[in-house]
């Protein structure tokens, strides 16, 4: 991939919901790209569409019309067995509260999306080891969630988002539970990814202070995309 | 290797919860494990009969007795090996609340027909030269404190007065199910005691005993005595004393279908409270299964999970509830061992706890297994757990 190519393409897409027998359009006839090693930050009120947005280019949530081609792949035509293979593969997820699974480590949560893969148990540890240590928690990896703070949990997601050395990273909210200063901390290191591991990340936020660290804003409002 | 770690984490994630449901579980395959080792005792005297023996009884009713001279005519059909006389004494040692089966027999005929009550040499000898000798099952003479010629007294209740035995044998059972807490004495002295004092109840035996030389004629042997008593004054009754045992175990089958019905209804009592649970896990675990699935996990992988749990849970609680089964048995036979003489629980009964305790474990994860596999993510995600 070039540094400067169009890694997610959108083009027309709507989707909506139903509410009883009526169908509530959530997004409606969105176009855009994102370029490879972009940071991205989408932008608008609750229920613009903009979580909606994002689950449609993680490949969580289907398109009612339109495609969404993700590097050479275009997602929207995959089944949902085939869309859970290329998520584990190509894309990494941030939450806002973030997920971890409170009965595993710091180390076995990072190491969850590659018991997927054919990797050997040696193979996986260095894995491991070097994304907890891009986030600076390699001296945690035998914790549980539970034993850490906010901003050390949101780093090890962080970590198992990472893992796999996805193309792209979707991140919801991924500073809306924290404090200002671990917001920041986590602002930076996905600023670090961008910049030094060539990541391409697509954050939805609130958070005009988050926004500032993307290069590219684009805001939603009632399913229409606001700035082009 | 991963999901076997996840499921035993899970399971206990909720120590009190998990303690509460493996408590429950196996709560409910003791009591189920107890309540089938009860329904079994019922038929174990019907399934531990010889089907060498026939047992003749009075064809109006088993209250009315037959005369001893029958015991001649008998013994001279053909394919008749052995004949004895019994009657049920219905005596009470000290007080009602001892209470255990008694009976008058003869001597030899017993020592005949009945191989498996095991008593040694010398024991059968002082059985047969004493008229007012006794044996007991071993179990009886422990619970009573009773040792080789010791003097019981019986107080009678169907033959009033107070009836005084020395033991001279102390007989185990061949099988485990051998009932060891039955008494017998001597029929003569029951017999010479009634001539002196109510000379119209003496010389009838209650039942008789008849040993066959072969099981498959036993059928043949039976309607040729009948045969021989039609048309007198007391008329022949002779079944197999697998049949005679049914009779007296049919009067209280409904009893024994309520028992069982009662079983069964503890299990699926169990069970809903299992699903409740799991269901409650579940939703609670929605959010990280979702998450799970983001990552790529596939709704097997997820089904699994949950599925795994449930199964683990029960099955831990049904292993629980069945090693609970052994103490609890022992104590039922320690303490109403006048009522369960033998209260063994079986081989099948085990498996039926086991295969009780699985099908808890799997039907309390049907919904909750297809509710967490079949989650939309984005769904899924929206809970915060």
């Amino acid at each position: 991939m070039t540094a400067h190519s169009d890694i997610v393409t959108i083009r027309n897409v709507t989707k909506s919901y139903r509410r009883g027998n009526q169908p509530v359009p959530v997004l409606e006839d969105i176009s855009f790209a994102i370029q490879s090693g972009e940071f991205l930050a989408l932008m608008g009120p609750s229920g613009s569409g903009k979580s909606t947005l994002l689950n449609l280019i993680a490949g969580i949530d289907k398109v009612d019309s339109g495609s969404i081609t993700i590097g050479d792949c275009e997602i929207t035509t995959l089944s949902e067995t085939e869309l859970a293979r290329w998520r584990a593969v190509n894309v990494g997820f941030v939450f806002q509260f973030y997920n971890l699974i409170p009965v595993l480590t710091a180390y076995e949560n990072v190491e969850l999306p590659l018991l997927l893969t054919r990797l050997s148990r040696r193979e996986r540890r260095e894995h491991v080891e070097t994304a907890l240590e891009i986030v600076r928690l390699a001296d945690r990896m035998d914790h549980r969630p539970s034993q850490l703070s906010g901003g050390q949990q949101q780093r090890v997601a962080i970590a198992r988002a990472i893992v796999t050395d996805p193309a792209i990273l979707v991140a919801d909210e991924p500073t809306g539970d924290l404090d200002r200063v671990s917001a920041g901390e986590i602002l930076s290191l996905m600023d670090h990814l961008v910049l030094d591991f060539h990541k391409t990340i697509i954050m939805v936020t609130h958070d005009p202070r988050a926004a500032e660290k993307a290069h590219v804003i684009r805001h939603l409002e009632k399913g229409l995309l606001t700035d082009g | 290797m991963f999901m076997v770690k996840y499921i035993l984490r899970n399971a206990f994630r909720h120590k009190l919860r998990a303690l509460l449901t493996i408590t429950g579980v196996a709560i409910a395959i003791l009591a189920f494990g107890l309540l089938r080792t009860l329904v079994g005792l019922w038929y174990l005297g019907v399934e531990s009969s010889s089907s060498t023996r026939l047992v003749a009884r009075n064809a109006i009713s088993l209250v009315f007795s037959l005369p001893i001279s029958y015991k001649e005519r008998i013994r001279q059909i053909p394919g008749v090996t052995k004949v004895g006389a019994m009657n049920w004494f219905g005596g009470i040692y000290i007080s009602e609340k001892n209470f255990f089966p008694n009976f008058a027999i003869e001597p030899q005929a017993f020592l005949d027909l009945y191989p498996e009550f095991l008593l040694s040499p010398e024991e059968q000898k002082g059985f047969l030269h004493d008229r007012q000798g006794a044996v007991v099952g071993r179990k009886l003479a422990a619970k009573q404190g009773w040792k080789l010629g010791d003097r019981v007294i019986l107080k009678g209740t169907i033959f009033p007065g107070q009836w005084e035995f020395v033991i001279r044998g102390i007989y185990r059972g061949a099988q485990r199910s051998t009932d060891e807490t039955q008494f017998f004495f001597n029929w003569d002295y029951l017999n010479e005691t009634l001539r002196r004092t109510i000379a119209r109840r003496a010389d009838q035996a209650g039942i008789y005993i008849i040993g066959v030389s072969n099981p498959e004629k036993a059928a043949e042997v039976a309607v040729a005595i009948d045969t021989s008593f039609k048309n007198s004054l007391a008329e022949t009754m002779t079944e197999t004393e697998k049949a005679f045992q049914l009779s007296f175990v049919t009067m209280t089958e409904a009893i024994m279908i309520a028992i069982k019905i009662v079983s069964y209804v503890v299990i699926v009592i169990i069970m809903v409270v299992a699903a409740n649970t799991m269901a409650m896990t579940a939703r609670e675990r929605i959010s990280e299964y979702a998450t799970l699935k983001t990552l790529g996990f596939q709704w097997y992988h997820i089904a699994s999970a949950v599925f795994g749990e449930s199964l683990f849970i029960a099955t831990l609680g049904g292993i629980a509830g069945i090693m609970g089964t052994f103490p609890a048995a022992g104590v039922i036979e320690q303490e109403l061992s006048q009522f369960f003489p033998s209260f063994q629980v079986t081989t099948t009964t085990i498996l039926l706890q086991l295969s009780a305790a699985v099908l808890v474990g799997a039907t309390a994860s049907i919904f909750p297994t297809w509710r967490a596999a079949t989650i939309r993510i984005a769904d899924g995600l929206r809970r915060i757990g």
